[in-house]
């Protein structure tokens, strides 16, 4: 479980010597169940991804504690085999000296007991993203957009942990794509009981997927409702946010 | 491994390594190599024209050039090639540090890296000799006073593009320590811009050498140094323009050499030209993985 509380975040604005600080995050504090899909909308530099890199522990809060079943989430030892990611940018997601097969052993190799039996492990995981054993001697710059993202997910799933935070994961992938992939997702979600924490702007891709939305604007939550209550939302944003899809 | 393959494909790089190489074993054994004494003086051959004894001829004090050249690759290039590495490990590290962690160290680091980048290189060379005196060991001291602050800036720039990708992120994400983040995704990755920098400023630290002998200042005199051979030949410029041949083209073949086989590293270490080798390879591997793959499934 991991549990977010009264987190703040600011960026310096500037050079060396200004003091000026730009707030992205403010007073944000949720928790996430084990097991479910958690949704996070909102604008572009809403400060979603900022969010996403404190719950990956990449980056550290000015203010509040990010917690997972109780520990500091900052702590390398916290993190191992329970969250892993998906970026945005397939172009940069896999190192261009990785072959898919290192790529894919790269979270493996952290995990002592997972060493053993990898190799048949990789084409499994291939075959659950959709992807053959060729793929395995490719290196990143020969796979399509799309193929880096099932890499990437496959990646991500290869240590079965118990969150991934998919930052945008799909957006940059056309639309039957995006299907497929949600799809995908979906599938590996009830095979391995993982949850997701799924960040976009997509309002529809996180209705497909979530369990529950959180709204995020200027850094502050709007609102969290499940999404079968999506549709009466109280604030006026997150309404307004629903009116432009739905038209 | 893989690097070396790729570059034997390059012929023009292959001879370049083979020469440095093979001026670098000459250098390191040079009593074997080299057929006289470097510093023994027949005034009966001064000058004297190339002859099967002395291969490239005698200089002004009768002593083998050829020798003299071989000798000469010691200060020359092996010394540097010291100086350079000592400078471009400071430079990397501190780079790295920079580059990686950011924050406090990147400011304090970068503003020490601008107080000595804001000396002239050849003054502060020039200064430091004069405080510790003339000779080989003071310029190259002076060199890594002077170099580390400029790599340390490059290789921080290089290494601040690739801490931004979402691999090192993913990486960071999943627990990878940053040692290993370094070491696995940005060394291999700033390579190619550290093979670059540090290669152009092997030629011009080679040139530098040079000149600073020249001047007298670098090597004392009965030894051997190509920019030393070069002021010595200078005095008979115009009589025996061909006592300059020697130790110039040396220097020039020595430095190209170096900056064409940084060019073919850089293509080499390009993570785009790789392919995943043969397709009939790729194809055995995913047929004898696959009963596998069922076995474990
Ligand atoms: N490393 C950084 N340094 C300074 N400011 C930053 C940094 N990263 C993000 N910001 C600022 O924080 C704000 C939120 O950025 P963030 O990337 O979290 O937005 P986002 O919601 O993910 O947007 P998008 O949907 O476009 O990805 C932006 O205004 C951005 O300028
Ligand atoms: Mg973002």
């Amino acid at each position: 479980m991991l549990s977010v509380k009264h987190v703040n975040k600011s960026y310096k604005k500037g050079g060396l010597f200004t003091r000026e600080r730009q707030q992205v995050l403010s007073n944000i504090s949720f928790d996430w169940q084990q097991g479910e899909c958690l949704g996070i909308i909102g604008e572009s530099g809403s400060g979603k991804s900022t969010l996403g890199q404190l719950l990956l522990g990449i980056n550290e809060p000015d203010q509040g504690r990010i917690l997972w079943d109780g520990k500091r989430v900052k702590d390398r030892k916290t993190r191992l085999g329970n969250i892993s990611a998906v970026f945005q940018d397939y172009t940069s997601s896999i190192n261009p000296f990785y072959t898919v097969e290192q790529a894919l052993m790269e979270p493996l190799m952290l995990h002592k007991k997972m060493r053993q039996a990898h190799q048949g492990n990789i084409d499994q995981l291939l075959h659950q993203v959709g992807l053959d054993s060729s793929y395995r001697q490719k290196y990143a710059h020969e796979l399509s957009g799309g193929e880096a993202q099932r890499v990437c997910i496959a990646r991500a799933v290869s240590t079965e942990p118990r969150c991934i935070v998919l930052d945008e994961a799909i957006s940059s992938l056309d639309g039957s794509v995006q299907i497929q992939i949600l799809e995908l997702l979906k599938n590996l979600k009830t095979m391995y009981s993982m949850g997701y924490i799924f960040i976009t702007h997509d309002i529809r891709a996180a209705a497909y997927i979530c369990d529950r939305v959180m709204i995020l604007r200027n850094g502050h939550i709007v609102e969290i409702v499940n999404v079968e209550q999506l549709k009466d939302v109280q604030s006026p944003y997150a309404r307004h946010l629903l009116q432009m899809v739905i038209t | 491994m893989k690097i070396v393959t790729r570059i034997g494909k390059d012929k023009l790089a292959a001879v370049c390594l083979l020469f440095i190489a093979a001026i670098l074993v000459t250098g390191v054994f040079a009593p074997l190599f080299a057929p006289h004494a470097p510093e023994e003086v027949h005034m009966e051959l001064r000058f004297a024209a190339s002859s099967w004894e002395y291969w490239l001829g005698n200089d002004h004090l009768g002593r083998c050039i050829l020798s003299r050249l071989i000798y000469g690759i010691r200060p020359s290039v092996l010394w540097v090639l010291v100086a350079l590495s000592i400078s471009v490990a400071i430079g990397t590290t501190l780079g790295f540090i920079a580059g990686y962690f950011r924050g406090k160290a990147d400011a304090i680091l970068m503003r020490v890296c601008d107080i000595m980048l804001s000396f002239p290189g050849y003054v502060m060379t020039l200064a430091v000799i004069g405080i510790l005196g003339a000779g080989l060991e003071n310029i190259l001291i002076a060199f890594v006073l002077m170099k580390w602050a400029w790599f340390a800036r490059i290789i921080r720039t290089s290494v601040m593009q690739y801490t931004d990708t979402e691999y090192v992120k993913f990486a960071k994400a999943i627990g990878v320590s940053n040692i290993n983040i370094m070491i696995k995704h940005i060394l291999p990755v700033s390579l190619p811009d550290i093979a670059v920098i540090s290669s152009s400023s092997f030629g011009s630290m080679i040139l530098q050498i040079s000149g600073f002998s020249f001047l007298g200042l670098g090597i004392q005199a009965p030894h051997a140094e190509w920019g030393m051979m070069l002021n010595e030949a200078r005095a008979v410029m115009f009589s025996r323009p061909e006592l300059m041949l020697a130790p110039g083209i040396a220097i020039i073949l020595v430095v190209s050499a170096i900056n064409f086989l940084s060019d073919a590293l850089q293509i080499a270490l390009d993570p785009k030209l790789m392919t995943s080798r043969h397709k009939w390879q790729g194809k055995a591997i995913a047929l004898a993985s696959k009963p596998h793959g069922k076995e474990v499934a």
